[in-house]
């Protein structure tokens, strides 16, 4: 039909081939700095005796989600020890943290700035929508050209997969907040930052919770995606189960997953509870 | 009295190109007309009003009639059109941003909304305290002035309790003391009590009313239903389409309304507690002196066709009533006689009411006078006027104009 064809594979070839040579330096610094947060949190983690992280994560949760669900971790945990996926626990919980983490430090602010900006959510809106659509193998390659194999690439693979919901959340959030409650406190004659910090975000908080919570399930569901570029982990024994065509081997490694996320998804729910529904 | 707030040809338009939409108003296009050829809202327009200090002024008029915006004008929550805003000598309209903070925050008891726009994340004291805390002060400093203000709001053994843990009434407590606690002098009240029900409704205006007693501020009330605005109000500006149609005392205004659309409005006012006995009282035609023979008095009951008359002194103060049939037959009694002598047997008690005394009061006062009109009197006792039965019944029924105004 058309005598020519518009080179998109070209352009985001050369795009990501100069990229990759122009700007390698930052890359490295970026895959070097991710690098440092994961292998640490990873470290630190397998340092303690299991027993020790076990009773740590399941006080957290009935802190945060009552004794049911902490007895539901504290076995959870137990039973991934016992069938000796302690190790691929840990590293993919060092891995969803460090995304999470990364994703809270720069999707809170964006999703601040897209609420009180309309211009700045009218173009971040078809990015945020680019990043969750587009299949999640189209860019584990260049992500793997940036920063080569292993946890990093998982990392920011899980991290642009998991930021949008939590950009979308806390932009609808904080545009929820009731006109009323801004227009008092501007009428008070609160600053622009008082105004943010001590009746937006509060307000919003619940909101934005969701955000966290709804990015923590979409980073562990990429978690056997990432452990294709050598992201290790859980990840990596589900691959391993399904390509040696070991169903039961797999189908362990999937549970310690759904018990990691049940366990990350009651902590990060009561997050958003707390405080604003009391008694 | 003092002036707090004067108001100068203020306007405020919603869109993009304001000035055309004054330019129409100026040739006396309708606030539709505009809307639908020009996409231009007219908020409020032509406005000029004063509030005096410490006075409750009432901004009513329908929904859509710009009473809320012209309020969130009053702290430039709105950006005015065009037109002054003089608060204490100073024009609002001319401060920068920190400025206007600054203004606010010295001036203005922040606002107390309808749906109470607490903080649903902070106790009571986080709340009451809020306004103080955007302004540095102390935790101590400010806990301390907020706990004054939570006792004297009945709100004493909530302060820990959240929002939701309160009922409307309480909530609504927690937006007052919210204001109150901030050290200023304007408070501005939007349906403050309209999503309250009733009963709770009018305990809070009482407690207002007590409120401003103690606290002296200047409060504008922003509210759309009348009796309300009768109850609370100093003075009260009825708006309609972005203007004000009428300002005035409810008296004033329900026995003077402006216009028709006033009229019709107060046509369901409960018309009896806000009339006086002062408003709807008439003159007396003739009294009885005390020099008076009986046949003197009875000629001047005849005159004008009288039951009865009420007896005064010279500086009017009231001596007693005189009921027509008694004298005549008194007269009957002595008739050979050429001077009779009055006899002050004749004279009945009169039943006084004080000018200023609301309606519904009179009535219940008239119902049980046994005869003759009730007298209505000034602070000093002096005859002002009567009521009679005609005139309860006029004064309640809607075309009622007073004679003596």
């Amino acid at each position: 039909m058309f005598p020519f064809r518009i080179p998109i594979k070209d352009w985001i070839s050369d795009a990501v081939d100069f990229l990759v040579s122009e700007l390698g330096v930052i890359f490295d610094g970026i895959s070097a700095f991710v690098y440092f947060l994961v292998d640490n949190l990873k470290d630190g983690m397998l340092a303690l005796h299991p027993i020790i992280l076990i009773l740590l994560i399941a006080a957290l949760t009935w802190y945060m989600a009552g004794w049911k669900i902490s007895i539901f971790a504290a076995l959870g945990l137990l039973l991934a020890e016992n069938i000796g996926l302690w190790q691929a626990f840990v590293e993919t919980l060092s891995l969803v943290l460090t995304a999470e983490i990364l994703v809270m430090v720069i999707g809170l602010p964006l999703g601040i700035y897209a609420a009180k900006s309309d211009r700045f959510n009218s173009i971040i809106r078809p990015v945020l929508d680019f990043m969750q659509t587009m299949p999640a193998f189209v860019y584990l390659i260049p992500a793997v050209m940036f920063f080569g194999l292993g946890l990093v690439p998982g990392v920011v693979a899980t991290f642009v997969f998991a930021l949008p919901p939590l950009i979308r959340l806390t932009n609808l959030g904080i545009r929820q907040v009731p006109k009323e409650l801004t227009e008092a406190a501007d009428a008070f004659g609160a600053t622009n930052m008082q105004k943010l910090f001590k009746v937006q975000i509060p307000v919003a908080k619940p909101t934005i919770m969701a955000g966290v919570n709804q990015s923590i399930m979409l980073g562990l569901s990429m978690v056997v995606i990432a452990a294709m570029i050598g992201a290790g982990g859980l990840g990596a024994d589900v691959l391993r189960g399904i390509q040696r065509l070991q169903v039961g081997q797999g189908f362990e490694a999937g549970l310690v997953v759904v018990i990691l996320a049940i366990i990350l998804d009651r902590i990060t729910a009561g997050f958003g509870q707390r405080k604003s529904q009391p008694e | 009295m003092e002036e707090k707030i004067v108001i100068k040809n203020l306007a405020k338009i919603f869109g993009n190109n304001p000035s055309k939409a004054l330019k129409a108003l100026k040739e006396g296009l309708s606030k539709e007309k505009i809307l639908k050829e020009l996409k231009q809202i007219v908020g409020v327009h032509d406005v000029s009003f004063t509030v005096r200090k410490k006075e409750i002024f009432v901004l009513m008029g329908l929904s859509g009639s710009g009473k809320s915006t012209l309020q969130r004008l009053i702290n430039r929550l709105h950006e005015p059109t065009t037109g002054e805003i003089i608060i204490n000598g100073t024009d609002i309209t001319k401060l920068d941003n920190n400025e206007l903070r600054e203004f606010r925050r010295k001036n203005f008891c922040g606002m107390v909304f309808q749906n109470f726009a607490i903080l649903p994340h902070r106790t009571v004291l986080g709340n009451v305290e809020f306004g103080l805390e955007l302004q540095g002060v102390s935790k101590e400093e400010r806990q301390k002035k907020a706990m004054e203000i939570i006792k004297q709001v009945g709100l004493d053994g909530n302060e820990n309790s959240y929002p939701s843990q309160l009922s409307g009434g309480m909530q609504q407590r927690v937006g007052l003391a919210r204001g109150l606690t901030v050290d200023a002098d304007i408070m501005l009240m939007d349906e403050a009590f309209s999503a309250l029900d009733p009963l709770i409704r009018r305990q809070m205006q009482d407690e207002l009313l007590e409120l401003q007693d103690k606290m002296q501020k200047t409060i504008i009330f922003v509210t759309h239903d009348l009796d309300e605005a009768f109850r609370l109000g100093d003075r009260i500006a009825i708006m309609k389409d972005g203007r004000i149609v009428q300002i005035g005392t409810a008296e004033d205004i329900i026995s003077k309304p402006a216009d028709d659309y006033v009229k019709a409005f107060v046509e369901d006012m409960d018309r009896s507690a806000v009339l006086t006995a002062g408003t709807i009282m008439q003159p007396v035609k003739e009294t009885a002196f005390i020099n008076d023979g009986p046949r003197t008095i009875l000629r001047k009951i005849r005159k004008n066709a009288l039951t009865g008359i009420i007896m005064t002194d010279t500086k009017k103060t009231i001596k007693g009533y005189i009921i027509a049939k008694e004298l005549v037959e008194y007269i009957n009694k002595h008739k050979e006689k050429e001077n009779i002598p009055f006899d002050d047997s004749l004279l009945h008690d009169v039943t006084k009411v004080d000018s200023e005394m609301p309606l519904n009061e009179v009535i219940n006062i008239y119902s049980d006078n046994r005869y003759g009109p009730l007298a209505v009197t000034n602070k000093q006792n002096k005859l002002l006027g009567v009521i009679v039965k005609g005139s309860v019944i006029t004064a309640l029924s809607e075309d009622f104009e007073p004679e003596n105004s």
